[in-house]
């Protein structure tokens, strides 16, 4: 007969407690810093340079009214979300098109092409040929930089192939029997039945396409091209011109109203940057943390 | 070669067909830049078509490798291998947490930590630099405001621009933002261990304690060396947008990496060529590391991690 009920004892009770007191510490150490910025972005600029703790002073959204409705901000907001879409899009559907054909034997040199592309993984041919390719074939300094380099990555393509492979065949030999096409069996079969890994793959690359910042410092130069990630660099290194041009009429209105310090403006636009992940990481959490496990059973 | 046969049925061409463009995309995007490493050996210039460069054979290699006492590379070199060896010191770090937060009772507060523990692994390196510089900046910064606020200290900290922790600086950083997101591997392969062990433990009378450390860690260590492992072979490779979004000044002759480095003398400088060469070279010697770690774990697991 096993054992239930917890054993109270002091060593348990001592564990427990350095244990809670642990973690408690670390998962403050990780949710803190996003608070003071919030807080801080929501507060008036002056009473905020004399310290912010627990709750913002003198609430305001004037800060993110005025950073929002710069025409450089939203034309970065605008490149960033476009290119995590179809970024995102195109990566899922092409890594997952291809994963599929990888599983199919009767794919004529099916071994060759599946180590080419596991072998991409060690193969790196470094910074410079890669730059000098891209701008070869014409993606410097074009928006299609940021989506087309992706479209298959090898991590990914080898979690999908191994799902597919996890599927009883029959499932698609019915459908084969009827005449189907792979493209339509990919399309009204595989993928339908793939979502568990699909929304795995898509959290993944949503994530890296909002994050990505060395693409467009390494290949664009375009102003027009930034995305929310190197404008925030540019702000926080001083070097892009954040201060808004508040209309004189404006100023009449809102005499109270206080200039935003560089200081504020660098932490509402960490907020506006980092905002989107935070409202979408929550349902998110469920897909990768379950997508690990899925790979953790492979490896 | 194909179980099915060589002769190619419709079904094959079809496959084949739809297989091609990516096939041709793998190849363009991965391996055709492999060809750029002849320009290592070449006097390249932009915009001078490859016929009319002069030859320079192994110049680049060698001036790259000048070690003399000050040189840049060497430090480079350094910087990159003290931050990954300070990396793989911490490997266990993931591991403890995920037995630590096995252990807890509650299941709230365990989703609770995992939820939030996971966070700052989803933001990017520019915005952790931004977090970082609202917490450690002198003037507005909320570590100095509470210190200076509460007397512990008289002046204010700045590890943004301090060369001498810059190293453990960037490490706890790298910690900050990995260590939830990494335990979750553990947690799975915690998740795998048999409950049988466990209780063939309580009937040996073991205590907490004697079941991580019997039960637990040889479960897991399976993971662990895989990862350890992984990360060796990557010894040469710390990231790029990390230290790219915390360099300045005082700071740079500590945290300039290899990956930094090529990327402002090839670029920055537009020495293509010495750049080239710096990153056959890293390709090389990575290459080089992985297939004698997986010749290791071949000899540790009995079977080779690829």
């Amino acid at each position: 007969m096993k054992m239930t009920g917890h054993k109270v004892n002091i060593a348990n009770v001592a564990f427990h407690t350095v244990n809670y007191l642990m973690f408690g510490l670390f998962t403050l150490i990780c949710i803190y810093p996003f608070y003071y910025i919030l807080i801080y972005s929501l507060s008036d600029t002056t009473k905020a340079s004399m310290g912010v703790y627990l709750l913002p002073e003198g609430f305001t959204l004037y800060n993110y009214y005025s950073l929002l409705t710069n025409e450089g901000i939203a034309n970065a907001a605008l490149i960033t979300v476009l290119r995590t879409v179809t970024g995102t899009a195109l990566a899922v559907f092409c890594t997952a098109l291809f994963g599929y054909l990888l599983t199919k034997k009767e794919l004529p040199f099916r071994r060759l092409i599946y180590r080419l592309v596991v072998m991409t993984m060690y193969i790196n041919a470094g910074l410079i040929p890669y730059y000098m390719m891209i701008k070869a074939i014409g993606l410097r300094n074009s928006f299609f930089v940021y989506i087309i380099p992706y479209a298959v990555g090898a991590f990914n393509l080898i979690l999908i192939k191994t799902f597919i492979e996890q599927m009883p065949p029959s499932i698609e030999e019915s459908a084969m029997v009827d005449g189907a096409g792979y493209l339509i069996l990919f399309v009204k079969l595989i993928f339908p039945l793939s979502l568990p890994i699909i929304a795995t793959v898509t959290v993944f690359t949503a994530v890296f396409q909002w994050n990505s910042f060395s693409d467009n410092l390494i290949f664009v130069t375009n102003p027009k091209l930034q995305t929310l990630q190197m404008l925030l660099y540019r702000i926080l290194q001083n070097v892009a011109e954040a201060r808004q041009n508040v209309r004189t009429d404006e100023m009449a209105r809102n005499i109270r109203i206080v200039q935003p310090t560089p200081t504020t403006i660098r932490m509402t636009i960490t907020m506006i940057v980092t905002l989107p992940i935070l409202f979408v990481y929550p349902f998110l959490q469920r897909y990768f943390v379950k997508g690990i496990m899925l790979g953790a059973v492979k490896g | 070669m194909n179980k099915a046969g060589y002769r190619w049925n419709k079904n094959k061409l079809q496959l084949f067909l739809l297989a091609l463009p990516f096939v041709l995309y793998i190849l363009l995007f991965n391996y055709v830049p492999l060809f750029g490493w002849v320009y290592a050996f070449f006097d390249f210039r932009p915009g001078v078509p490859l016929g009319k460069v002069p030859f320079a054979g192994f110049k680049y290699f060698q001036m790259a490798f000048d070690f003399k006492s000050g040189s840049e590379l060497l430090q480079v070199f350094r910087n990159t291998l003290a931050l990954s060896f300070l990396g793989i010191l911490t490997t266990p770090l993931p591991v403890v947490f995920a037995i630590c937060l096995s252990e807890m009772n509650n299941r709230f507060c365990k989703k609770f930590v995992q939820t939030f523990t996971t966070l700052p692994n989803f933001i990017s390196w520019i915005l952790v630099y931004a977090i970082a510089f609202a917490t450690f900046s002198i003037n507005d910064g909320f570590l100095n405001h509470i210190l200076l606020g509460l007397n512990w200290i008289k002046e204010p900290v700045n590890p943004l621009a301090n060369g001498s922790i810059a190293w453990l600086f960037q490490t706890a950083l790298s910690i900050w933002k990995s260590l939830g997101f990494n335990s979750i591997i553990y947690l799975a392969a915690i998740g795998g261990i048999d409950s049988e062990m466990y209780d063939a433990a309580d009937i040996d009378g073991a205590g907490r304690f004697k079941k991580i450390l019997h039960v637990t860690v040889p479960g897991i260590a399976p993971t662990y060396i895989v990862l350890l492992l992984l990360a060796v072979s990557n010894i040469l490779s710390n990231g790029f947008d990390q230290y790219y979004a915390f360099m300045n000044a005082m700071v740079r002759e500590q945290i300039q990496v290899f990956d930094y480095y090529i990327y402002r003398v090839g670029l920055g400088l537009n020495e293509y060529s010495l750049g080239t060469a710096l990153g056959m070279f890293k390709s090389v010697v990575s290459i080089i590391l992985l297939f004698s770690v997986n010749q290791a774990a071949k000899r540790i697991r009995g079977e080779p991690i690829i």
